[in-house]
């Protein structure tokens, strides 16, 4: 059984750090670190000494964490840049997926490629997950608004609930545009010309 | 309507201005092209999205293209560099309590970079002898113009740069946060985050990339030479369409509009006012000290957009001095085949924008603005010179590497 790889996760999103994480664990590593701080990154890398670091890509890190690496390969430490430099597939894959890997020199390709991948899976899952957070989060904003020009609407003109969100959905029908919308431009009216 | 795409990368530093004015304010289109701009948060990033192609063409350190094609990048793509992104626009901060002792030890407030460099050599060597940690000198990458003026600046002031003070990475935007932490003492970075530092009162600002070499390269235009190949006629239309912004972006009615687009929070997101002290050349060394510097970035005259080769070999000879790179023929061919000014002449000529005629010069020859022959009008060249007065021609290769020491200690 070969020695238990120490891997390091820098990922300021913590909640994608730890889905991440998680996928180490799952998949039977147990020597996992998690670094979500952007400040000062090379003292905490240089305390933890990792096998293999995981890095998203938005992170301004990068560099820093390259560098470290160059300094640690003057050292007899050798780091290889990426997973494998000779795959060039599997690094655009990982760049697809926003994420970066490191690993140290000598390593079994075959350790390493299952991480790897695991990441990108999860990269990709966790940014798919954000879009439809992000389209729930505006049709709760949407349902919201909607709620409250009804409101409007019933006060005002002395409609009942349903005749209010009828005239919302006629008129954005006529005018070709989301009920939302519409609704948008009554709730701004009202604030407008309201008391 | 029909405009031509093309991607290109940035990382939020006031030489991205040239590529950002290309699209911004309309040259792109005159050209039949459109720019899609990508922020990017690291050089790591540019590099490797250039490399498996998801940016068409980006705003790179100028040595970039070199370490793309000497093999220190992970993928094997050759780079280009068929323009540069103007000369000049970094300086030199170091914390207060740094500039204090700086200041006893008799650094002048100008900037003077021999007298500055002799005072920061007191402080590092009372601070050695004290057996107190080294200074930490920070910069953006290894690879970049500005480790390498500030390693020619300590090693020509009689420090040895690998052994007498820490050089240490830290992203441009956490420059100053890291000073205002003490986790480091200094930096070299592009503006505007030395303006940024001194503004927040965490540091001051004690020379110029220009003071310690006057037009000085820094960034480039990089592409895949693939890029290059496949889309000729896309990437001359682009270099017009730039050099025409930089000449806009040099002329000073139009720097207001520039720090505001700048300033944005999708460009920068930094204070337009802070933008406004290096395009304008009027840096604030300090909060009541102005140093009125003309030349502290020239985005567009004395050739700036045109990549010398002689620009691309200094910095090879400085890779090798610093030991990234071993030197042989064979590497500094490459090195001097990653700046393509006959890429450039090209697609300028018939402009009516002066190019220069040669593809390399003798770096440090000219002592003033000097005129000399150019293609499509007269051409203003300089002052170009090294604070220490040597000189680097590229028929002299071997001899300049032979020459440069690592430690002028031993010497």
């Amino acid at each position: 059984m070969a020695d238990p790889l120490s891997i390091l996760v820098i990922d300021d999103n913590p909640i994608r750090a730890s889905i991440i994480e998680a996928g180490l664990r799952e998949a039977g590593h147990q020597t996992v670190k998690v670094i979500v701080d952007i400040e000062d990154i090379a003292q905490k890398i240089g305390a933890i000494s990792p096998d293999v670091v995981i890095i998203d890509l938005e992170n301004p890190n990068r560099d820093v964490l390259e560098h470290f690496f160059a300094l640690s390969r003057s050292l007899r430490r050798p780091v290889a840049m990426f997973v494998d430099k000779a795959d060039p597939a599997e690094i655009e894959a990982a760049v697809d997926a926003g994420v970066s890997a490191y690993v140290v020199d000598g390593l079994r390709k075959d350790r390493i490629k299952p991480i790897l991948d695991m990441a990108i899976v999860r990269f990709r899952a966790f940014s798919r997950l954000q879009g439809e957070l992000e389209a729930a989060r505006s049709e709760l904003q949407g349902r919201k608004v909607i709620d409250k020009a009804k409101g409007i609407l019933m006060s005002t003109r002395g409609l009942s609930e349903d005749a209010a969100y009828a005239l919302l959905r006629t008129t954005a029908m006529n005018q070709n545009r989301k009920i939302a919308e519409i609704a948008q431009a009554v709730v701004t009216a009202a604030e407008l010309l309201g008391p | 309507m029909g405009l031509t795409q093309i991607t290109a990368g940035y990382v939020p530093l006031l030489d991205s201005v040239v590529l950002l004015a290309t699209e911004e304010f309309g040259f792109a289109e005159s050209e039949g092209l459109h720019l899609n701009l990508v922020r990017e948060t690291s050089w790591a990033n540019i590099r490797d999205r250039v490399a498996i192609g998801h940016l068409d063409v980006a705003h790179m350190l100028g040595p970039m293209p070199l370490s793309a094609n000497l093999g220190l990048t992970p993928l094997d793509a050759a780079v280009i560099a068929p323009m540069a992104l103007g000369l000049g626009g970094a300086a030199m901060t170091m914390s207060n309590a740094v500039w204090a002792k700086m200041a006893e030890a008799g650094a002048p407030e100008d900037g003077a970079p021999g007298p500055v460099g002799a005072a920061l050599r007191k402080v590092v060597e009372e601070r050695n002898r004290g057996g107190e940690p080294h200074l930490r000198l920070a910069v953006v990458h290894p690879e970049s113009a500005h480790n390498y003026a500030l390693r020619y600046w300590l090693a020509a002031s009689g420090m040895d740069p690998d052994n007498d003070v820490d050089i240490v990475i830290v992203p441009p935007p956490l420059q100053a946060d890291a000073l205002a932490a003490k986790r480091t003492d200094g930096f070299c970075v592009g503006e505007p985050f030395g303006s940024v530092a001194v503004a927040r009162g965490v540091g001051r600002i004690v020379t110029t990339k220009g003071h310690i070499w006057q037009m000085s390269p820094d960034k480039v235009l990089g592409t895949r030479l693939q890029w290059a190949e496949r889309f000729p006629e896309q990437l001359a239309a682009l270099l017009r369409a730039a050099t025409r912004a930089a000449r806009w972006c040099e002329d000073p009615t139009n720097h207001a509009a520039i720090a505001a687009m700048l300033a944005r929070e999708d460009r920068l997101g930094i204070d337009a006012n802070l933008i406004l002290r290096a395009l304008t050349g009027r840096l604030q060394f300090a909060p009541d000290v102005e140093e009125p510097i003309p030349d502290f970035f020239v985005p567009y005259s004395r050739a700036a957009n045109f990549p010398w080769v002689s620009h691309a070999l200094w910095f090879y000879s400085q890779m090798v001095r610093w030991g990234q790179v071993t030197h042989t023929p064979e590497n500094a061919r490459k090195a001097a085949a990653s700046y393509r000014p006959d890429l450039y002449r090209a697609a300028l000529s018939g402009m009516g924008m002066p190019v220069p005629g040669a593809s390399s010069k003798i770096e440090g020859a000219l002592v003033e603005p000097t005129e000399v022959g150019a293609v499509g009008g007269h051409l203003t060249l300089g002052p170009d010179g090294f604070f220490d007065g040597s000189q680097f021609d590229l028929d002299y290769l071997d001899d300049y590497i032979r020459g440069q020491s690592r430690d002028l200690r031993t010497e």
